[in-house]
C-alpha cells in the first residue's frame, strides 16, 4: 500500500504546532499502523531527520501508552482496539491518512503525538484504591462475592487509561475513566466502605485538573479501546449524588 | 574479588523464613523517616516494594521510563497467579508448589527461596483481593482457578486474560495512595543511567529525565532495582518495546553479580513471525493450553498442502493430525512446561511439519467447542480469541490459531542472596531483574507470583536487616564528589553516543543483532555457534559505538537517544549470554545444547558438574567476566530427569 501521512508535528509544549506531509510507500497490509510509522521513522533517521515521537510500549492493546488521533478518531477507524492493534488493512491504498496527538487542555503535548497525561494518575491519587496496607488481611475467601458484581467490578477494571475518553468528548471530560475507577470498587464490599470518600475525591480532582463535564453524547464509550459502558457513568453520578446527600 | 554468600538461614526449610524474620533486625518507625529507599521500576515487583516500603514509613523515591508507573509491562501478563491456597481440594500444598517450581526449573534455583516464595504465595492472594483486585469467581461467590503448565492441581488464580492489568493496577494504587501520602515520591518518563558508589555501597542513582534530558542525581541509604528482565535484547519478543537491561546492566558494571544470563524463556505460545517490518511478538496465554489441544499434520505432504495453501487445517482428517505434546508426554499432555513444548514445537517445524510459513503448529479449540460450548469457551478466552483475530484477521473460533514460540521472560538476571541482595551492599534486586526463583526455566503464572512476593512480602522485610546498621547515616548531599563523578560519567556517555554521527539507525542495529542472538543463543545452541557469537557480538559492540546514527539533540524528548543506550547494553548482554551458554556444557531449562540430550531428543543435564548458579563478574569493557559458582544444595527435593511423560 502506498499512502500519505498528514502528522502533527511539534517540538515541545510551547513550540508553534504543524501538519508534515509525509509519504510511505510498499506497507503491507498486515503490519500494524504503528509499524508503519516505524517505517516512516526509519525514513527519517536516514536522512538525518527528527522522527515522529509518539508514546507506545507494549504494542498488544493492555499497557494503555499508545494513543493516535487518526483520521478524527481516537485509535483510528477500528472498534474495540488501540492504536497499536489498529492493522493497515483498515485502510486502503492511496489513502491519506491524519495523525493527531489527544487534544484536551489537562494533556498539554510533549514532542508531536506524545502527550503528557499525569492528570490521570493524579486522579487515581485522590482516592482511586481501597486504603489497605500490606499484609494483616483476611483469606480471600473469606469474603465470598458474587459473580455477577465480580463481573461488573471487571468490566469496569478493564480501563487502560490510555485517554481516549478524554480525547473524544467534545467537553474534555475524563467521567468514563474516573467512573471506571468508582464502579469497580463501589461494585465489591471490600471497596464499598470508603465509597462516599472516594467518589467525592476524585470527582472534585477531576474538576480542578481542568476535564469538564459529562453531556451524554456518549461519545466516550464509542471510542473506548476497551468497550467501557456508559452504565459506569450512571453508577458514578448516583454514587456522588448519594455521597453528597445522604 | 566479588564473593557470593547465599546466606541461607539455618533449621528445616519449612522453618527457615519464619526463623529469618524472627531474628532479624528492624527499623524503628522514627527511624524509618530518616531513612531513604531508591526503586527503579514500577511493575509489580517495584510498585508492590514502593507501596508497603511507604506504607511501613521509609521515604521512598520511585522511577520509572515511562509516563505512569501503571504502563510497566507487567500489566501484559495474562494468564494468571499460582497460590497454594488447595481452594480446589485437589491436593495442594506449599510443600507440591514448591516442589513444582524446582522441578519445573529443572533443579537449577536455590531450594530456601523457592520455598518462601511458595509460603508467602497465599499472602499475596489475599493482599490483592483485599485491594478489589477482581479475580474471576465461581458462582457460590468465591475464588475460581485454572490449571497451568507443570502443575497436575489447579492452583492458578486469574482476572478473565488480563491478570496481569489487575494486579498491576492493585500494587498501582497502592503506590498512588502512598504519593498521596508523600511517602513516595513519584519519578515518571526518568530513567537511571548509574548507580551511585559511596565507601563500597549502593548510595543513589544517576537518572535522565527523558522529557528535557536533565540528569540528575538522587541519594537513598539503599537502592532496589527492580527493572525487569533483558529479553528485549532479541529484538523481536513479547516484552514491551521499552523494556530494557540497563538498569540490571549498569550496576553488574559497577560490581554486582549477573547470574545465568543464558537462561531465557521462550514460550511456546506466541503468534508466529509474519513480516520482515515486525516490530514485537504477541504472546497467546498459556492458558489456554487448558482446553486447546496443540497439532501438527501427520503427513508431510499435507503439511506441505497447507503451507501452499491448497489444503485448509479443517480438511486434514482427525487420524492424521499428530498431537505431539499428547503423544510423547502423556501424563501432562498439553500442559508440559514452556520449554519443553517450545522445543517439540521446534523439532515439528524443522522436521518439516510446519505450518503458514513453516514455523507455526495449531492450537485448536473445536474439541472444547464441541464439548463446552461456544459461549464457555468465550467466556474463558473471549479476549484473547479478539487480540488473535485482530493481529491475524482469521478466526480462532473456526480455524485453529497459529502459534510458534517467541522469547517472552528471562530467569538470568542480578544474582542476589537470600535477602534479595545483590554482592554490593545495600543494592537489592527484585522480580524478573534479579535470579532467584525460577532456576532455568519459569513455569505459567510463576512470574507474577514471585514479583508480588518480593516487593509486598520479602524484601520490605529484609531491606531492614541492612538498614538497621544505617540509621544513623546521615541524607547525602547529590554534590558529594562520588554522585558528581558518577553525573559527569553518565553525561560523557550521552555525548559520545550524540556525536558518533554514524550511518546505522539504532534500529537497525538491534535487529541485526536480535536475529544473530535468536540463531545462534535461542532454542538450541551449540559450541560452535556459542563461540561465533561472542566473537561477533564483540565486533558488533565496536561498531556501535562508531556507527550509530542519532538524529535530534540529547536535552529534549528523544527516543532515539533511549533506544541508544539500551541497545549498546543490548549487545553487551548478550555477549555474556553466550559467554554463560558456552560454559554450560549441559542441557536444562531453557537452555538447550545440541550436543547434550538424550537419543529421544530430552534435556540432558549434567549434575555432578553443573548443578551451580553461574554469577558473572564484570572485569571491563575489553576484558573477560570471571565466573563465581553458587553450588545449589538439595536436601529437601531428590534430583530426578524431569519426566512430564508419566
Amino acid at each position: 500500500m502506498d499512502l500519505t501521512l498528514k502528522i502533527w508535528r511539534q517540538e515541545n509544549r510551547q513550540a508553534k504546532g504543524r501538519f508534515e506531509t509525509y509519504l510511505v510507500t510498499n506497507i503491507s497490509p498486515d503490519s500494524s499502523f504503528l509499524e508503519m510509522l516505524d517505517i516512516l521513522n526509519q525514513q527519517l533517521v536516514d536522512k538525518f531527520e527528527m522522527p515522529v515521537c509518539f508514546d507506545h510500549d507494549c504494542r498488544e492493546g493492555i499497557c494503555g501508552m499508545c494513543g493516535l488521533y487518526i483520521n478524527g478518531r481516537p485509535h483510528g477507524p477500528d472498534t474495540g482496539v488501540t492504536t497499536c492493534q489498529l492493522h493497515m488493512r483498515k485502510f486502503k491504498d492511496g489513502d491519506t491518512i491524519t495523525v493527531e496527538p489527544w487534544r484536551a487542555k489537562p494533556f498539554p503535548i510533549i514532542r508531536d503525538l506524545v502527550v503528557d497525561r499525569s492528570a490521570f494518575d493524579k486522579i487515581i491519587e485522590a482516592g482511586g484504591y481501597v486504603s489497605v496496607n500490606t499484609g494483616g488481611v483476611p483469606d480471600a475467601n473469606a469474603l465470598p462475592i458474587s459473580k455477577k458484581d465480580a463481573d461488573i467490578a471487571m468490566d469496569a477494571a478493564a480501563c487502560i487509561g490510555c485517554g481516549a475518553c478524554v480525547a473524544s468528548c467534545k467537553n474534555a471530560s475524563a467521567m468514563l475513566f474516573v467512573s471506571a475507577k468508582v464502579s469497580q470498587l463501589s461494585m465489591l464490599p471490600q471497596g464499598k466502605i470508603e465509597a462516599k470518600e472516594r467518589v467525592k475525591k476524585m470527582v472534585a480532582k477531576m474538576d480542578e485538573l481542568g476535564f469538564g463535564n459529562c453531556t451524554n453524547t456518549g461519545a466516550c464509550e464509542a471510542e473506548c479501546p476497551k468497550e467501557i459502558s456508559l452504565s459506569h457513568i450512571a453508577r458514578m453520578n448516583r454514587e456522588l449524588y448519594a455521597a453528597k446527600i445522604l | 574479588m566479588a564473593k557470593l554468600e547465599s546466606k541461607i538461614p539455618e533449621g528445616p526449610i519449612a522453618e527457615k523464613w519464619t526463623r529469618y524474620k524472627a531474628h532479624q533486625k528492624l527499623v524503628n518507625p522514627a527511624n524509618k523517616r530518616k531513612l531513604d529507599i531508591i526503586v527503579v521500576g514500577t511493575g509489580l515487583a517495584g510498585a508492590s516494594a514502593s507501596a508497603s516500603l511507604g506504607e511501613m514509613g521509609f521515604k521512598v523515591k520511585t522511577f520509572c521510563i515511562q509516563d505512569s508507573p501503571r504502563r510497566a509491562h507487567s500489566i501484559a501478563a495474562q494468564g494468571g497467579i499460582n497460590a497454594a491456597k488447595n481452594y480446589q481440594n485437589d491436593g495442594d500444598s506449599v510443600y507440591r508448589l514448591f516442589y513444582d517450581t524446582i522441578k519445573g526449573g529443572d533443579y537449577r534455583a536455590r531450594e530456601a527461596n523457592v520455598h518462601r516464595l511458595a509460603e508467602v504465595s497465599n499472602l499475596i492472594i489475599d493482599q490483592c483481593v483485599a485491594q478489589g483486585v477482581p479475580f474471576a469467581r465461581e458462582y457460590g461467590g468465591l475464588l475460581d482457578n485454572r490449571s497451568f503448565g507443570g502443575a497436575q492441581v489447579s492452583r492458578t488464580f486469574y482476572a478473565r486474560g488480563q491478570t496481569g492489568q489487575q494486579l498491576l493496577l492493585g500494587a498501582y494504587s497502592a503506590l498512588m495512595r502512598q504519593v498521596e501520602k508523600k511517602s513516595v515520591t513519584l519519578y515518571t518518563r526518568t530513567e537511571m543511567l548509574d548507580v551511585v558508589i559511596v565507601d563500597g555501597k549502593a548510595r543513589g542513582i544517576v537518572t535522565r529525565n527523558l522529557v528535557t534530558g536533565e540528569i540528575d542525581c538522587h541519594f537513598g541509604h539503599a537502592v532496589v532495582i527492580a527493572s525487569g528482565g533483558y529479553g528485549n535484547a532479541f529484538f523481536l519478543s513479547t516484552n514491551a518495546m521499552g523494556s530494557n537491561g540497563s538498569a540490571a546492566w549498569q550496576v553488574y558494571k559497577k560490581g554486582a553479580c549477573f547470574a545465568n544470563p543464558s537462561y531465557v524463556q521462550i514460550h511456546p505460545t506466541c503468534i508466529p513471525v509474519h513480516g520482515d517490518f515486525q516490530s514485537k511478538l504477541t504472546l497467546m496465554s498459556e492458558s489456554l493450553r487448558n482446553d486447546g489441544r496443540i497439532w501438527v499434520p501427520a503427513k508431510k505432504e499435507d503439511a506441505e498442502a497447507i503451507r501452499a495453501g491448497k489444503l485448509k487445517p479443517t480438511d486434514i482428517a482427525e487420524a492424521d493430525r499428530d498431537y505431539y505434546l499428547e503423544r510423547r508426554y502423556p501424563a501432562f499432555g498439553n500442559l508440559v512446561p514452556r520449554d519443553v513444548a517450545s522445543r517439540a514445537a521446534k523439532e515439528r517445524c524443522d522436521a518439516g511439519y510446519g505450518v503458514g510459513t513453516g514455523l507455526a503448529v495449531y492450537l485448536d479449540f473445536s474439541d472444547a467447542i464441541n464439548r463446552l460450548g461456544k459461549e464457555v469457551v468465550e467466556q474463558r478466552y473471549g479476549n484473547l480469541f479478539q487480540m488473535y483475530e485482530k493481529i491475524v484477521d482469521d478466526n480462532p473460533y473456526e480455524t485453529p490459531m497459529m502459534i510458534y514460540p517467541a522469547i517472552h521472560y528471562t530467569m538470568g538476571g542480578i544474582w542476589v542472596d537470600y535477602e534479595l541482595q545483590t554482592t554490593i551492599p545495600g543494592l537489592f534486586a527484585i522480580g524478573e531483574a534479579n535470579f532467584s526463583d525460577h532456576g532455568a526455566n519459569r513455569l505459567g503464572a510463576s512470574a507474577l507470583m514471585q514479583g508480588l512476593a518480593d516487593g509486598y512480602f520479602v524484601l520490605p522485610y529484609t531491606i531492614q536487616n541492612y538498614l538497621s546498621d544505617d540509621i544513623l547515616t546521615p541524607r547525602m548531599s547529590p554534590e558529594a564528589p562520588e554522585f558528581q563523578e558518577a553525573k559527569k560519567a553518565a553525561q560523557a556517555r550521552i555525548d559520545k553516543l550524540m556525536s558518533i554521527n554514524g550511518q546505522v539507525s539504532v534500529d537497525s542495529f538491534h535487529r541485526r543483532f536480535g536475529l544473530k542472538l535468536w540463531d545462534l543463543v535461542g532454542m538450541a545452541r551449540n559450541k560452535e555457534g556459542l563461540k561465533q557469537a561472542v566473537a561477533d557480538f564483540q565486533q558488533m559492540k565496536k561498531e556501535f559505538w562508531t556507527q550509530v546514527r542519532i538524529p535530534g539533540d540529547k536535552n529534549s524528548f528523544n527516543p532515539e537517544l533511549e533506544k541508544a543506550g539500551r541497545v549498546a547494553d543490548f549487545i553487551e548482554i548478550g555477549e555474556l549470554m553466550a559467554r554463560d551458554a558456552l560454559n554450560r556444557e549441559e542441557s536444562c531449562g531453557g537452555h538447550f545444547r545440541e550436543e547434550f540430550q538424550t537419543d529421544e531428543g530430552e534435556a540432558l543435564r549434567n549434575d555432578t558438574d553443573f548443578m551451580y548458579a553461574a554469577a558473572w563478574e564484570y572485569k571491563g569493557f575489553d576484558e573477560d567476566p570471571v565466573l563465581h559458582k553458587e553450588a545449589l544444595v538439595y536436601e529437601n527435593i531428590k534430583v530426578q530427569t524431569r519426566n512430564y511423560k508419566k
